[in-house]
C-alpha cells in the first residue's frame, strides 16, 4: 500500500486545506497526474501524485484542514494489492526542504467552498511574503550587480522571426530573456540551486521560478522545469501558459516548490532595473527592467539603441560578485547572439544534425 | 452599421473580460489607451490578442501591433480586416 501525503507546497506551509478530489477508489492513477485541489490558504494548487497506482481509499474529506505530512489516501501498487507501506509524497523536492521558503501567493480565489474570502486571502498572503523575505534578509548575504545589456540585435531578430509567424507562434522577449539566464548559467552553476542545512546543493537543471503578479495584488513564482534543455517557442507556450494558469489559480504542486533560480521581469511596469530579494532556500535571482531606447556608445558613436538592466541579486555564502560578474557577461554576449540561444540546447534539434 | 459595431463591441468586451476580470465595461473609455487604463502586461496583451485571432479570425501582422491603442482603435482594426474579408 502507498501513502499519498500533502506535501509541502514550497511556501513556509505548514497545513492546507483538501477542496477537492478528483480521484476516487478504484481509479487507475499515472505518475503526473493531479489528484486532488489543496488550499494552502495563499493558493489553490493542482496536487500531483508521482506513482502509479489504483485508489484505495480517500482519507480526507474535502473542506478538512490538515498538517503537511499527512496522509491524505492510500493507494495499491499498479499490479497488486496489499504490499508493505511506502512513503511515496506528492512530487515535490520541497518535502525535504527547510520549511520557510519560497512566497508564494493566494492566485485570485477560485469559486470552491472552503477558500478563504479574498481580504483575507490577501491578508495571509501579505504575511507570507512578508515572512519569506524578512527570512531571506536575516539569513542571506546578498551582494547585487547591474549590468546594462545592448538589445538592438536580439529584439531585430525577435521582430523578423515574429514577422514571418502567426501570432499563437510569436516569441515575447521575456521568453529569450528566460533562455538566456538558463543558458547563461551553465557557466556559473553556484548561482542555481538550493542552500540547505548550511550547504549549497547545485540544481542538476534550471528550473525557474517566474514571478508572475496577480490581478489585485500580490505575486507567485511557479516554475518551468528544464528551462536550459527546452527550445524557444516551447518556452515561450509554457510562460504564457503559466502566467494565465497562475491568475486563474490553477497551478500544479511541481511547480511550487521545485524553482532553483527566480527571475523577475519588470519590464511591463516601465522601471529601468529590479534588484530583487533572493527566495530561500534559492541562491540568487535575476531582474530585468523594461527594454528601452537610450543613448549607447558603439566604436566612439552615439547612438539610440534598445537596451535591458539585467541585476543579480545572489548570495554571498556560495557564491562572490566576481563570479556574479561573470555570469552577467555571459547572460549579455548570449544575447548578442539570439539565433544560438534559438538552437542551444534543444536535444531533439542536435539530434537532427545540428552541431552539438 | 452601429449595431454591428455595438456587437463586436460586446464581444471583444467578452474577450478582454476573460484576460481581465475586474474590467467593467461602463468604466473603460473607449478612446483612451486601453493598457493604461487596465492593467495589462505584455504577456496579457499576447493573450488578448490571440483570442482576437482565435475568435474572430483576425490575423494582426507584429507590425500593426502600434496601431492598436483605445478599445475602440481595435474595433476599427477588427471591422476593416472582417470587412476586406481577410
Amino acid at each position: 500500500m502507498i501513502s499519498f501525503k500533502l506535501p509541502s507546497l514550497g511556501a513556509d506551509m505548514t497545513e492546507g486545506t483538501l477542496l477537492t478530489w478528483h480521484v476516487k477508489p478504484g481509479d487507475n492513477v499515472k505518475r503526473g497526474q493531479v489528484v486532488a485541489v489543496v488550499d494552502t490558504s495563499k493558493a489553490a494548487i493542482d496536487v500531483e501524485i508521482w506513482q502509479d497506482g489504483v485508489v484505495h481509499e480517500l482519507l480526507v474529506a474535502p473542506g478538512e484542514k490538515v498538517p503537511v505530512g499527512t496522509v491524505l489516501a492510500t493507494l495499491r501498487e499498479p499490479g497488486d494489492a496489499d504490499a508493505t507501506v511506502a512513503e511515496v509524497p506528492a512530487k515535490t523536492s520541497a518535502s525535504t526542504v527547510d520549511p520557510a521558503p519560497v512566497a508564494i501567493a493566494p492566485a485570485a480565489a477560485p469559486a470552491e467552498p472552503a477558500v478563504a474570502a479574498a481580504s483575507d486571502r490577501q491578508q495571509a498572503m501579505r504575511q507570507a511574503i512578508a515572512a519569506a523575505m524578512s527570512r531571506s534578509k536575516r539569513e542571506i548575504p546578498h551582494y547585487y550587480l547591474t549590468e546594462t545589456i545592448p538589445m538592438q540585435v536580439a529584439t531585430t531578430w525577435l521582430l523578423q522571426r515574429n514577422g514571418a509567424l502567426p501570432i499563437t507562434e510569436r516569441i515575447l522577449p521575456a521568453a529569450l530573456l528566460l533562455k538566456a539566464v538558463a543558458v547563461a548559467l551553465k557557466r556559473t552553476p553556484e548561482l542555481n540551486g538550493l542552500y540547505l542545512d548550511g550547504q549549497f546543493q547545485p540544481g542538476a537543471a534550471v528550473h525557474a521560478g517566474v514571478a508572475i503578479s496577480l490581478r489585485g495584488g500580490g505575486l507567485v513564482a511557479p516554475a518551468i522545469l528544464e528551462v536550459q534543455s527546452k527550445p524557444l517557442p516551447q518556452l515561450m507556450r509554457e510562460l504564457s501558459d503559466l502566467v494565465k494558469r497562475a491568475r486563474a489559480g490553477s497551478l500544479r504542486s511541481s511547480e511550487m516548490s521545485d524553482a532553483t533560480i527566480t527571475i523577475t521581469n519588470l519590464g511591463d511596469q516601465g522601471v529601468e532595473s529590479v534588484l530583487g530579494v533572493i527566495y530561500p532556500p534559492q541562491v540568487a535571482l535575476v531582474g530585468f527592467g523594461s527594454i528601452l531606447v537610450r543613448p549607447w556608445v558603439l566604436d566612439g558613436v552615439v547612438s539610440a539603441q534598445p537596451v535591458v538592466r539585467a541585476t543579480l541579486a545572489a548570495d554571498h555564502r556560495v557564491s562572490d560578485g566576481h563570479r556574479g560578474a561573470l555570469f552577467l557577461a555571459e547572460l549579455r554576449d548570449l544575447l548578442q547572439q539570439p539565433q544560438l540561444l534559438a538552437a542551444a540546447f534543444t536535444p531533439t534539434d542536435s539530434q537532427k544534425g545540428d552541431k552539438a | 452599421m452601429t449595431t454591428d459595431r455595438a456587437t463586436l463591441a460586446a464581444s471583444v468586451m467578452a474577450l478582454l473580460r476573460a484576460i481581465a476580470p475586474e474590467v467593467e465595461p461602463d468604466g473603460l473609455d473607449f478612446g483612451r489607451p486601453l493598457r493604461s487604463q487596465v492593467d495589462l502586461d505584455s504577456m496579457d496583451w499576447l493573450n488578448f490578442l490571440v483570442s482576437l485571432h482565435e475568435r474572430l479570425g483576425v490575423t494582426i501582422p507584429e507590425a500593426d501591433y502600434a496601431r492598436l491603442v483605445s478599445f475602440n482603435d481595435v474595433l476599427d482594426y477588427v471591422l476593416g480586416s472582417t470587412g476586406k474579408g481577410a
